[in-house]
């Protein structure tokens, strides 16, 4: 077991993911407490409220992002609650784009009137702190090139006094800079769905109340799917991690057992 | 001629190209890692140059010269000051450089200090201590006291570990060993969320391919 070769076990990952997949496992997604406080946030805002979503994050995080960020989307366009997207990331605004107006398509939301994407700035503090005072100043444009006072929604919205909840979608530290610069500076109300790796340094947040809500990886997609009532790619690809878990948690321990095995031996 | 299809083959081909690497390094997976890096880069200067030298800094530049805008004089100082980073390239004005990394430097400790001591000490620390006054008042569970007794334990064992001041013996030798272990559980669920994050990237890709490439899966 100790010379056991690499490779063996990259094939038996690849098998905990593929099988599950071909096979269409169900299981069971039961909702934990920080998903659960987003969604009840968001459905208690009334109809033609406001959300800023910040895309924070590129191609190599889109796996756990895009489907928690596609499932608000959804909740938004069915709730009548209007959306400004941003992004902090220089790699995200294709992503974002496309996302937004996929599922505008699927919800007949219109651009301009129930969304807008305003797309991507340089200087992720001077661009949340320049939005506090004024987010034409930031932003003059959206995405598309269209000057923000021809924006039939962005017609009543000046800063963050006009954004009920804004939302950060994160792969890095994006979010406390939204916390330490939007919430200190200006009280905005804020809540996240981030990546696996960051979500432990995000739970401090929570507990105070300086995040409402917060979802966390492909489970936290997974888990807002469920409450939205549209299952979709989280829901599908929570199942087959939970394989790839088990087969983990199967190979820790029989590691471990060889270790002492070999120690013991030794001695 | 299907554009969509070309793209699904060419993302097919450097996705097997990347993961080809477990097997052992290879060209093709080199030729797939330098297009990434080389392809993030570029997109990452383009978008940078579009959306925000040229708003920022090109259009004011322009405007202020052709005297379209006055106030665009103004946003000359602030283009100037950045252009001094270049004094970089130049061994005699290297000297120039102080000046812009000074007023960054100037800028970011003014509107950071007394907004991250809000968020992570002082909000942290009412977070901490603020359960004690629901027990006071009696409006906390019994798995809710257990949770504040928890946080404010793991907190104070925690700074103990780190706290270089006294010899760690006795009981402040007690108090860090159980910081240390507040320190595993909270590294263990990291790397355990790491884990997953890192399993879910795997699992969109294998979708990506039975799915979308080979059309195996309804």
């Amino acid at each position: 077991m100790p010379n056991i070769d690499r490779r063996i076990v990259f094939i038996l990952v690849a098998l905990a993911v593929i099988i599950p997949m071909l096979l269409s496992v169900n299981l069971p997604v039961s909702v934990s407490e920080p998903t659960q406080k987003f969604y009840d946030y968001v459905e208690a805002l009334p109809a033609g409220s406001t959300i800023m979503v910040a895309f924070d994050y590129g191609p190599s995080s889109l796996a756990e992002l895009n489907p928690m960020a596609k499932a608000l989307l959804k909740q938004c366009f069915d709730s009548d609650i209007r959306v400004i997207g941003i992004t902090l990331v220089v790699d995200a605004p294709t992503l974002a784009s496309a996302l937004i107006q996929e599922v505008a398509a699927e919800k007949g939301a219109v651009e301009g009137e129930d969304y807008v994407f305003l797309g991507f700035r340089p200087g992720a503090v001077q661009v949340i702190l320049g939005m506090g005072t004024d987010i034409a100043s930031v932003y003059d444009t959206d995405y598309n090139g269209t000057a923000i006072g021809e924006i039939p929604m962005m017609q009543n919205i000046t800063n963050y006094d006009q954004i009920d909840l804004l939302v950060d979608f994160a792969s890095s530290d994006t979010v406390e800079s939204w916390i330490i610069y939007a919430n200190v500076q200006y009280n905005q109300q804020i809540a996240a769905g981030v990546t696996g790796v960051i979500i432990a340094q995000m739970f401090p947040y929570l507990q105070t109340g300086q995040l409402v809500g917060l979802l966390s990886g492909i489970l936290g997609a997974a888990e807002y799917e469920n409450l939205v009532g549209a299952p979709a790619k989280g829901m599908k690809w929570i199942n087959v991690e939970s394989f790839v878990h088990l087969l983990i948690v199967g190979l820790v321990i029989i590691g471990n057992i060889t270790y002492f095995i070999h120690r013991t031996r030794e001695e | 001629m299907d554009w969509n299809l070309i793209g699904i083959w060419v993302a097919a081909f450097l996705t097997l190209s990347i993961y080809s690497v477990l097997y052992r390094d290879n060209p093709f997976y080199r030729f797939a890692e330098h297009l990434f890096v080389g392809v993030s880069v570029g997109y990452g200067i383009v978008l940078s140059i579009y959306q925000g030298f040229i708003p920022f800094a090109w259009n004011p530049f322009f405007a202020a010269v052709t005297g379209e805008s006055a106030i665009g004089f103004i946003k000359l100082i602030p283009i100037c000051i950045g252009l001094l980073f270049f004094a970089r390239l130049s061994p005699r004005h290297t000297w120039l450089i102080r000046y812009p990394i000074a007023i960054l430097i100037g800028f970011g400790a003014g509107v950071a200090i007394p907004n991250v001591l809000r968020a992570n000490i002082f909000e942290q620390t009412r977070g901490t201590i603020a359960p004690f006054a629901e027990i006071a008042a009696g409006t906390l569970s019994g798995w809710g006291i257990f949770e504040a007794v928890l946080m404010v334990v793991g907190v104070i064992c925690t700074l103990t570990y780190f706290f270089f001041s006294v010899e760690h013996r006795g009981p402040v030798k007690w108090l860090s060993k159980v910081g240390i272990a507040f320190l595993m559980i909270g590294f263990g669920s990291a790397f355990g969320n790491t884990v997953m994050g890192r399993v879910a990237l795997l699992i969109q890709r294998v979708d990506f391919l039975l799915n979308d490439w080979l059309n195996i899966i309804s």
